[in-house]
């Protein structure tokens, strides 16, 4: 299903129209329940192994809210800027759909729980973007279908399907941005820095991992041009499913080339839903809509509303942890970095191990040092996230402190860390088992430094002549005999002493 | 010895207890009952021999050991068939659900089951409990004791039936519209819709979610209110259900009365459409409450006049999207797998199988009265009609203590006559719908039969929400009152089968 | 109001997924049409300034703590099924797409 799609260049694309942007964002809660029944939402379990009549949607089951569930969309909801409503009600949203045990969602409609609120993103210049939020509402998850019989598990040439409710009526709570304008050129971007200070905020609050590669966070975009000058929307595209950081920037960079295409050669924009592809960073299009949705919402008869008190609502408020920009703008200044510096720090996924590592002993600067450098280059290499690599925060403080307390050099404690990464034990473990102590005991060193000065007779006379720079020559030497755990001032020190000079 | 088919449950349970009888002895009389007559009535869909066999052999074990039994204790009850029961098949009445053995019982069956009460099997129904009739039953119509020609009322009229023709001396039904109500009144017995919320609906397949209640059918007041104490209560499971105490049902019905008490007739109960005899029987009811010391006051429900509209947008729309998940792909009927069709063209092959007509023009109505451009027209404005008619309720219990009318402006009609005219059919609902909009209780009892057609007349008493025990002490003083005046319970007449 | 025609019930069946015969559209479509022009009644208090009411009850906030309770088995869950293939619900090939 390759359909090759005329683009224009982004930058012919932006000379002429203005991008507008809706987000949508899915965040599954990670509470032990689903949103309407006692089943478990554990990860990796058999299949159809957690579901109940409920969420199977079996003739007469009945829904029972999740208390955690409303909590969690009411933390968000503060922590977006939003009206928490007084009263709102659950709706449903029907249609048919294999994945859907009742062949409808238990979603809300015009009465979210969230409403009205704002979030402030930071683009990589460290400038600030306010993307207006709509609304947040709960709603519950789908099964998932494996399509059997076709090419790679793809829908289409499928002979059949094989349904796991275990998803089924996963808390989400579903976010939606109000039409972002103003963007310009900028407006991949920003949908990219939303998402991530979505998902940053999603786990300060501590109600989701957000973690978009397991689906936890989806995102889809809707995007449509108007002219430069215009203030009327165009017709709107919907892109499904974008679910990395990386995506939803080149989802959006995408549409906006190919909406420029079709309007500048004087076609018209259908509302579709596209599906964005990973491999070619472009978007083919899914259903055309021949008949307008109708979901026919109305408020769902099993469930009472909710009513969140105000008393309990700032309750909710007051008990807020820190949220991420406030965070990153102390940790900044804390810190004395750039905002370039800072945002290296997020893009590389290092702030909260660079945090816990202070936390646990370390100084800022050798925190950011390590896994910024050493770290971040091992976790390239295997291409893994700094979360995943196999050291703790601990650990790498317990590393800071063996440097600054003179047991290590920096080109041991690299060792070090390369020992605990392979598994060899803890830092301790791994100086013991591989003998890597910084030597400065005098009898140690002088024979190695005996050695040096005989080997290399012309660099001990040229020190004597005076030049005392060239003793780095004999220092390397040293090092290279003690396979480089010698204490190197003192050896320079040792050297000097020995020949007969001083600085 | 007593014919046991012919004891109330409130006598049975005490012949249990006392040893009199014995559990086994009671549902072995039922189970022959049902052999011997149910092929004429076809009360029950199925009948679950070995299951109640078992229950009442545990009942009479637990007498043995000395302990402690239950006020229904072994009594025998016939459960329509739109409640889960574990490893018992449950159809709805429809043949979507055909052998379709639910993983699990509903609260109400297992109170049932708590309470030791014997569960003999399940009756027929209207399809999904849509009708009044029985006959938009997948599996047949069911036919009325007094006249097998003739409808039992609907949706439940095979537990109405079942009581009528002693194969199971309790029953249980549901009321959306009045289900449990209008069967009861077309067969000579008694059937309670509590208020809304008083008895779980967690596995009771859905009809119309904000209207549906289950509750007691039985032969006598009192039977019906110890019923109702077992079925009644607050269900975690069930976001809708009260979480107060039941109401004192069961001393309500062992303490009859009316004296004092003001009693509403509503102008809007009668009229055009109101067959003589059921008028002149209610009224005759009216003058005994009078006799009786009640204070009887004429109310006028204006909105009442619109509640058969709203009730025909609001249910139908409900079970548009409550069906919804009938779509043969999880559980139940499948058609049309062959390999050539989708999942898409068999959910819709199956749902055109598995349903009868009168499920489909319902899930039809609601569709279209949900979609985008007429929502605000029907579905909104049926909301808003019950919001007038639970002012009119609030307006109409600041004068009186209960409300009563007619049940149902006929007799029970011939099988067949209303078959494809559902506005007929739906007028058989037109006294009973207001409290289901407005959630407040109502039962039916029998108060004579009516002069042309010599066929149960039912009166109605409706009382505010959560006084569901004032039902009891009006209904228990009249059925006193014309069990008295005449010589013998109303079913009595009843021709034999 | 207006009155509903053969094509609405076809629309409204599709909507519902019905596969309804051409005979039986022909049939609903007169009876709906009746039935709708009956209950239309209620669009009489459509611009009174009445609250709507979508349930009896005036409860609020019914919720369960956030507990795992016991699922059914595999076995249970999968006991109704039409068919079912490794431990799942097997259906036909879906068409539509999310
Ligand atoms: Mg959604
Ligand atoms: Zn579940």
């Amino acid at each position: 299903m390759t359909t090759t799609t005329d683009l224009v260049s982004y930058e012919d694309a932006l000379a002429s129209y203005d991008p507008v942007m809706g987000l949508e964002v899915h965040v599954e809660l990670g509470t032990a329940t689903k949103m309407f029944c006692g089943c478990s939402t554990a990860l990796g379990a058999e299949p159809n192994s957690q579901t109940c009549p409920v969420c199977l949607g079996l003739p007469g089951a009945l829904p029972v809210v999740n208390a955690t569930g409303v909590e969690s969309a009411v933390k968000i909801g503060l922590a977006l800027n939003c009206e928490i409503a007084e009263w709102c009600r659950f709706a449903r949203k029907n249609y048919f759909y294999p994945d859907m045990p009742k062949n409808f969602q238990t979603s809300q409609y015009d009465e979210p729980i969230a409403f009205g609120g704002y979030l402030d993103v930071q683009l990589e210049d460290g400038e600030t973007f306010r993307v207006e939020i709509e609304r947040a509402h709960m709603e519950e998850d789908t099964g998932k279908s494996t399509h059997v019989g076709g090419a790679t598990g793809r829908i289409h040439g499928a002979s059949h399907s094989l349904l796991d409710y275990n998803r089924a009526g996963i808390p989400l709570i579903e976010i939606v941005t109000k039409p972002i304008v103003g963007a310009g050129e900028r407006a991949p971007e920003v949908a990219k820095a939303y998402v991530r200070e979505l998902r940053e905020l999603i786990r300060a609050l501590g109600v989701s991992e957000a973690r978009m590669e397991m689906g936890q966070m989806r995102c889809d975009v809707n995007l449509s041009l108007m002219p430069k000058g215009a203030d009327k929307f165009g017709t709107r595209s919907e892109t499904k499913n974008v679910n990395s950081l990386r995506s939803v920037e080149r989802a959006a960079r995408f549409e906006i080339q190919r909406h420029a295409a079709v309007l500048s050669s004087g076609g018209t924009i259908i509302q579709e839903t596209r599906h964005f592809h990973e491999d070619t960073g472009s978007t083919t299009s899914g259903r055309v809509k021949e008949e307008a949705e109708d979901y026919r919402y109305f408020p769902e008869p099993d469930l009472v509303p909710v009513a969140p008190s105000r008393a309990w609502v700032e309750e909710i408020r007051a008990a807020l942890p820190e949220l991420p920009l406030a965070r990153r703008t102390r940790l900044l200044a804390e810190w004395g970095i750039s905002a370039t510096d800072m945002q290296a720090i997020l893009n590389a996924g290092a702030l909260e191990p660079i945090v816990a590592t202070i936390e646990a002993g370390a100084d800022a600067t050798s925190a950011r040092k390590w896994w910024m450098g050493e770290l971040a280059r091992s976790a390239n290499e295997s291409g893994t996230s700094l979360d995943e690599l196999a050291i703790t925060p601990r650990q790498v403080a317990r590393v800071t402190e063996l440097v600054t307390s003179g047991d290590l050099n920096d080109k041991l404690a690299r060792q070090v860390i390369e020992g605990v990464l392979a598994g060899e034990g803890t830092p301790d473990e791994v100086v013991d088992k591989r003998g890597l102590k910084v030597v400065s005991d005098d009898s140690a060193l002088g024979t190695a430094v005996d050695e040096a000065i005989a080997g290399n007779p012309g660099v001990a006379d040229k020190i004597r002549g005076g030049k005392v720079a060239a003793a780095g020559a004999l220092v390397g030497a040293v090092m290279k005999a003690t396979r480089g755990q010698a204490d190197a001032a003192r050896v320079k020190e040792l050297i000097l002493e020995k020949l007969g000079v001083s600085e | 010895m007593t014919d046991i088919i012919k004891l109330t449950a409130a006598e049975t349970a005490e012949k249990i207890a006392s040893g009199e009888l014995t559990a086994v002895e009671v549902t072995e009389a039922h189970l022959a009952r049902i052999e011997a007559v149910d092929e004429k009535v076809h009360a029950f869909l199925h009948v679950d021999r070995e299951g109640a066999l078992a229950q009442a052999r545990a009942v009479d074990e637990k007498r043995a050991r000395g302990d402690k039994l239950g006020p229904l204790a072994g009594v025998p009850l016939a459960l329509k068939d739109i409640f889960t029961t574990e490893g018992v098949p449950t159809t709805v009445g429809s043949k979507i659900l055909e052998g379709w053995i639910p993983p699990y019982d509903a609260t109400l069956t297992q109170r049932l089951k708590a309470a030791d009460v014997v569960i003999l099997g399940k009756t027929n129904m209207d399809e999904f409990a849509m009708g009044s009739s029985t006959e938009n039953s997948a599996y047949g119509p069911t036919g009325n004791p007094w006249d097998l020609t003739r409808i039992p009322g609907g949706s439940g009229g095979g537990s109405s039936a079942a009581l009528a023709s002693y194969q199971a001396p309790l029953a249980i039904g549901t009321d959306t519209g009045g289900s449990i109500r209008q069967p009861a009144a077309v067969t000579g017995t008694v059937g309670v819709k509590p208020t809304y919320g008083a008895v779980s609906r967690y596995g009771m397949v859905a009809f119309s979610s904000s209207l549906d209640q289950g509750g007691p059918c039985a032969r006598t007041v009192l039977d019906a209110a110890l019923l109702h104490e077992v079925i009644a209560g607050h269900d975690p499971l069930d976001s809708t259900s009260i979480d107060e105490p039941v109401p004192p049902v069961v001393e309500a019905a062992r303490n009859g009365s009316v004296a004092g008490m003001r009693v509403g007739v509503v102008k809007q109960f009668r009229g055009e459409g109101y067959q003589a005899g059921v008028v002149q029987r209610f009224d005759e009811a009216v003058e005994l409450l009078r006799s009786l010391g009640a204070e009887i006051v004429e109310l006028d429900c204006p909105s009442f006049d619109l509640a058969l509209s709203a009730y025909y947008l609001i249910a139908p729309s409900e079970c548009s999207s409550n069906l919804a998940r009938f779509d043969g792909l999880r559980y139940g009927l499948r058609t049309g797998d062959d390999g050539g069709h989708s999942a898409e063209e068999v959910t819709s092959l199956t749902r055109e199988a598995g349903f009868g007509p009168e499920v489909k023009r319902r899930v039809i109505l609601g569709t279209y009265a949900l979609s985008s451009g007429y929502y605000d027209a029907y579905y909104g404005s049926a909301q808003k009609v019950r919001t007038l008619i639970k002012q009119d309720f609030d307006k109409a219990f600041e004068q009186v203590d209960v409300i009563v009318s007619p049940t149902t402006p006929t007799t029970a009609f011939p099988i067949g006559e209303r078959a494809d005219d559902p506005m007929a059919m739906y007028l058989a609902d037109l006294c009973t719908i207001p409290t289901n909009l407005a959630g407040n209780a109502a039962m039916s009892l029998p108060c004579g039969l009516a002069p042309e057609d010599n066929l149960p007349v039912g009166l109605q008493i409706i009382a505010p929400v959560m006084k569901d025990d004032r039902l009891y002490k009006v209904g228990a003083a009249v059925e006193a009152a014309f069990v008295e005046k005449w010589g013998h319970p109303l079913l009595e007449e009843a021709p034999s089968l | 109001m207006p009155g509903i025609t053969r094509e609405e019930v076809a629309h409204l069946a599709r909507l519902a997924r019905l596969e309804l015969k051409p005979e039986e559209l022909d049939h609903f479509a007169g009876q709906l049409d009746d039935i709708i022009g009956a209950v239309a009644r209620v669009s009489e208090v459509a611009d009174r300034d009445v609250p709507p009411t979508s349930h009896p009850l005036p409860l609020t906030n019914v919720m369960r703590a956030d507990e795992v309770r016991p699922s059914l088995t595999p076995e249970q869950a999968l006991s109704g099924a039409p068919a079912q293939e490794q431990q799942r619900f097997k259906v036909p090939q879906i068409l539509g797409e999310e």
